[in-house]
């Protein structure tokens, strides 16, 4: 690779992170202003509710209850879920078209990844800790599922995924199947992490295939985790690291209110 | 049977006073967070308006709800087990008959329904009551498979899946309100029902 091409790459991806820089501060704005009013609100409605007086202390009172409350819904959810429950499977005829793009970014900031390039990390509580070339990944058994796809804002859409099966994937690096969490990073700056159980579900996929061609930018390229057992927020694209780990790894909406769990 | 003639004087016992009122505080925050979370993935061509909700942005209001539902769930189980325990379902809901129904309907419109003795519900306060409760419970059910759509399968299946699952959400949730609002205007009509929900008598 000569010095010019280089000097173009490296500035396109510094014009990519203050994009993103810029994105998280009008983000983390929002969400302030979210915050505020949720808890303006929560106050007015907890006053109401338990006829108690309104101070500002009572507001984050109020929301550390709730957040508190949210980690016990992951406790439940982690208890009904059940590693031999599939999702519905769909036709071909049933699958969305065409299948919306969704991310906390608009398409033009979908990040442009080399395929050549790509390396997918893998760190953690593994055997074998290395770099994975994507023609790897492409070599392993691959399967696919026609499944829906559900938003935490209560939208669906159908699609087929295909790629290797997690499960295969982590058994392969020698992952510790009794850690508790495995944590997602990827290159467009979204982060996630699911509970070890889900991720050996026989339908979570490392996806590397949209409707039997290769995963298309604004789906994911070159490596998405399909879960269908989760909901949207917690399949993350363009994934660059896995992690396998006992530290509650959080993620990019959980951190700013979701349900971490996000299961269905 | 002999019962003490105290207790045959308490119209509405304690424990269903207690029930109504956390319930009625647990749909309030239900269906306000209900209408934010709708308003993030809009079902029709309308938003709920945003001083009618609850909890800010998506994830508030997604917070609100499932803290809120274990308290109307909960509530909820209550309140059936204590109607079936104590008999208080087949007493106050007996002899149902739909052609009484019209026939206190016809009389209501009309303003001329006797709707003054709190012991006894007349044929329409029956069917509503029963009807409210049944819309209560298919809230709850079909919340169950929007929540965990994959886990609950017979349950979503049975409602036809999960799309179909969120209009049943919805237009339950419409019946409820419907009915709240019809509610009210009777209390304002007939205050006295007030004293029975808060005092018993």
């Amino acid at each position: 690779m000569d010095k010019d091409k280089k000097h173009v790459r490296l500035s396109k991806s510094d014009s990519h992170d203050l994009v993103m820089d810029a994105q998280r501060m009008v983000q983390s704005k929002l969400s302030n202003e979210g915050r505020r009013h949720f808890l303006r609100q929560g106050l007015t409605l907890g006053g109401i509710m338990m006829l108690t007086g309104c101070s500002l202390d009572d507001n984050a009172e109020a929301e550390k209850v709730l957040s508190q409350i949210s980690r016990f819904n992951d406790r439940v959810q982690g208890w009904l879920f059940n590693g031999n429950r599939l999702a519905p499977e769909y036709s071909a005829a049933e699958i969305t078209r065409p299948f919306p793009f969704n991310a906390f970014y608009s398409e033009d900031a979908i990040p442009a990844i080399n395929g050549d390039d790509y390396r997918l990390e893998i760190r953690g509580l593994i055997r074998d800790v290395r770099a994975w070339r994507l023609s790897e990944l492409q070599s392993m058994a691959q399967i696919a599922y026609t499944t829906r796809h559900i938003c935490v804002e209560g939208w669906s859409a159908i699609g087929r995924w295909g790629g290797v099966r997690f499960s295969d994937f982590l058994h392969l690096v020698g992952a510790d199947t009794r850690a508790k969490y495995v944590s997602f990073r990827c290159a467009d700056d979204y982060y996630t992490s699911i509970d070890m159980a889900s991720a050996l579900h026989p339908q979570t996929l490392l996806a590397l295939t949209w409707d039997d061609r290769t995963l298309p930018p604004e789906y994911g390229f070159p490596l998405k985790l399909r879960i269908p057992t989760k909901l949207g927020y917690k399949n993350p694209k363009h994934i660059t690291s896995i992690e396998v780990t006992n530290y509650y790894p959080g993620g990019y909406w959980e951190d700013q209110g979701y349900n971490w769990f996000g299961g269905s | 049977m002999s019962t003490p003639p105290k207790i045959l004087e308490t119209i509405q016992p304690l424990w269903l006073r207690l029930c109504h009122w956390i319930n009625a505080g647990a749909v309030v925050l239900m269906v306000m967070s209900g209408w934010r979370i709708y308003n993030a993935s809009p079902l029709f061509d309308f938003h709920f308006p945003k001083g009618a909700t609850l909890g800010g942005w998506l994830g508030g209001a997604l917070q609100w709800h499932f803290a809120a539902m274990w308290i109307f769930g909960l509530n909820g189980l209550v309140y059936l087990l204590f109607n079936i325990i104590t008999g208080r379902f087949r007493r106050r809901f007996s002899r149902l008959s739909f052609a009484e129904f019209w026939r206190d309907s016809l009389a209501a419109l009309s303003g001329r329904l006797k709707h003054s003795d709190p012991k006894h519900y007349n044929m329409v306060q029956k069917f509503v009551y029963i009807s409210v409760v049944f819309a209560v419970f298919t809230l709850a059910l079909s919340g169950l498979v929007l929540w965990k759509s994959v886990q609950f399968a017979y349950l979503r299946q049975m409602l036809g899946g999960y799309e179909t699952a969120r209009y049943i959400h919805f237009y339950s949730m419409v019946f409820l309100a419907l009915f709240i609002i019809v509610h009210l205007i009777m209390v304002v009509f007939v205050p006295k029902t007030l004293l029975t929900i808060i005092r018993g008598r």
